[in-house]
């Protein structure tokens, strides 16, 4: 089943009628402006003087980039923001090119050549993800304590390797089921070797599958926060620990926190924008393929 | 029969046997072929989640305290049999319920609603779209603080500034109402998400078969509720799923919205404040622990058959 083709469009649910029609592309678009106030709203906050941010809503103010200048230089905090963009930036990376490297070779034996009861495998992979993570927050923490791990960027590695890993084996698999039988064998009787025919046919079809993946772990990793705060509540700790220790301070801050906030959510806003239609197919094919 | 022929026979069944065993043995190295490419992923799942559970059953047995000097003691089921009558365990675990509950129905509608008006064209579709996609990207700990303080606040938030605006009173809702808060900026987060999944399943639609039902004279809802509906089933369940695994575990909004206020404390929340948050009771917490693992077990085998359901569909 083929999704996002739909070549003759299929007639939407509601109303064919014109004036109906026009009413409710209206009615979306408020609907959409109205989900999206709160975030236009700190995007604003984060341009206003504390005073302006500190005082009843205003739509109209001086706008200033002080604020995300104060934050950005700021290092009196238990870390400044380039620390933590650092930190967030080294464990995020790592962390989500390991969940690749597992979970590649892991859809092949899934979907490609599949193996004998890979339905249960995959079934233990997803039941991994209902295990409340508080179960295993306080042994982890114990044997992070005991390997000197706590407050590194290694242990947050590794745990959001695990926490990504299911869902990276989920989504590849659905990418990978789509690479037609008949190239692969064709490929084989041609004598393609096992490399040949991973890099010549099965890598040029799901590379866009791997990218979407790639950034659903980069975007979930990158706002984790029970881990990080846990495990990581010092130096060595990242983004949204620094968010939140912004929030801590005393005194009227909002005009600064939102400025934070904002350069805080950005980065994976912007990724999340490019690989929207994707990251759902990934997600939504693997119910019927 | 003579000698020879029974001879042959034996010869054949033998070379028979010796092939099956070939076959076999071939077919167990495959096997292991086959199986060789998810051993990496598949023990380091095993090593990083299944093995501090383990961990976790044993403390359950003690009275560890980590703010006391060990030697720990084995309590055997002590920690288990305080359970029953620890009323803050029963509330968080009541609070989990509601809260999950609540956020995955109310973003699995509110989700549906987006999805249906946003597979129609109109003027800026692909916009409007990326607007509602938005708040599922947001860190948890932003648009937690966002709501909190710009929304919610009596003094600067947007909302009350409304009320106020039609001459009501403001209102403290963080406060006056944590556990609706809370779940306000769940359903804001994951309504998105399910909207998109919803959408996959409406744009799958086979056009052909809806032309057909029209030109058969069905009405728009009639079309809904018997073609439409049923196909979307699989991803509203598949929406279901997700949510719930993750919704289950919030633990960022409660602690930036209502920083734990008893009425919207739920059983991660306080399991975390009872061990390595403070409380220091790690042999209880431990205990707490294994209860909501159990109970995850069993609600995940419901979720598993929903998904191994959605898995045979297609084969």
């Amino acid at each position: 089943m083929a999704l996002f083709t739909r070549a003759p469009k299929a007639e939407p649910i509601l109303g064919q009628n014109r004036m109906v029609a026009a009413l409710l592309g209206v009615a979306t678009w408020i609907i959409g402006l109205t989900f999206f106030f709160p975030l236009f709203w700190l995007v604003l906050n984060g341009f206003k003087s504390e005073l302006d941010a500190n005082s009843s809503p205003k739509l109209f103010f001086e706008p200033t980039f002080d604020r995300f200048t104060e934050v950005t230089e700021e290092t009196t905090g238990l870390l400044s923001f380039s620390e933590a963009f650092g930190n967030s930036f080294w464990t995020v990376v790592p962390s989500t090119l390991l969940v690749m490297l597992l979970a590649v070779p892991a859809a092949y034996a899934l979907a490609i050549r599949p193996m004998r009861k890979w339905r249960d495998v995959l079934f233990f992979f997803i039941s991994t993800k209902f295990l409340p993570i508080v179960g295993a927050v306080m042994p982890l923490w114990i044997i992070a304590r005991d390997f000197d791990l706590l407050n590194t960027r290694t242990i947050l590695i590794v745990l959001y390797t695990a926490m990504n890993l299911p869902l990276a084996v989920w989504m590849l698999r659905s990418f990978f089921a789509e690479v037609p039988k008949e190239l692969i064998e064709a490929a084989q009787i041609d004598g393609t070797s096992l490399m040949g025919q991973i890099r010549q046919v099965i890598l040029p079809i799901v590379a866009p599958g791997l990218a979407a993946t790639a950034l659903l772990c980069v975007i979930f990793a990158w706002n984790e926060f029970f881990l990080a705060v846990q495990l990581n509540p010092v130096e060595g700790s990242t983004m949204p620990v620094w968010v939140a220790s912004q929030e801590s301070g005393r005194g009227n801050f909002l005009a600064k926190l939102s400025a934070a906030s904002v350069l805080a959510t950005l980065p994976v806003v912007l990724a999340g924008w490019v690989a929207q239609k994707r990251m759902i197919r990934g997600l939504a094919m693997g119910a019927i393929k | 029969m003579s000698n020879a022929v029974v001879e042959r026979e034996r010869e054949l069944r033998a070379d028979e046997v010796r092939r099956a065993g070939e076959v076999k043995r071939l077919e167990r190295r495959d096997g292991w072929k086959r199986r060789l490419p998810i051993l990496p992923a598949l023990l380091f799942t095993i090593v990083v989640t299944q093995i501090p559970f383990l961990f976790t059953l044993f403390y359950s047995l003690t009275d560890w305290r980590i703010d006391k000097p060990e030697p720990r003691e084995f309590v055997g089921f002590e920690n288990y049999g305080d359970l029953p009558g620890d009323k803050f365990f029963r509330d968080a675990a009541w609070v989990s319920v509601q809260m999950t509950v609540m956020a995955v129905l109310f973003s699995l509608i509110v989700g549906t609603l987006l999805a249906i008006l946003l597979d129609r064209k109109f003027f800026g579709q692909g916009f409007v779209r990326t607007l509602l996609i938005t708040p599922f990207l947001v860190m948890p700990v932003v648009a937690g603080f966002m709501w909190k303080s710009q929304m919610f606040s009596a003094t600067f938030g947007v909302l009350n500034w409304i009320i106020e605006l039609f001459g009501f009173e403001a209102v403290e809702f963080a406060t006056k109402y944590p556990l609706a808060s809370v779940v306000v900026v769940l359903v804001w987060q994951w309504s998105p998400f399910m909207m998109l999944i919803v959408l996959a399943g409406l744009q799958g639609q086979d056009s052909s078969v809806l032309e057909a039902a029209r030109v058969d004279g069905a009405t728009s809802f009639g079309i809904f509720r018997q073609i439409t509906f049923p196909q979307l089933r699989p991803f509203l369940e598949l929406g279901t799923l997700l949510g719930a695994i993750y919704l289950i575990q919030v633990y960022d909004h409660i602690d930036v919205v209502v920083g734990g206020q008893p009425a919207a404390k739920n059983l991660p929340f306080y399991i975390a404040q009872r061990s390595i948050g403070g409380g220091n009771v790690f042999g209880l917490a431990s205990a707490y622990s294994i209860v909501v693992v159990i109970a995850s077990i069993i609600l995940a085998n419901i979720g598993l058959r929903v998904l191994s359901n959605l898995l045979e569909d297609d084969s």
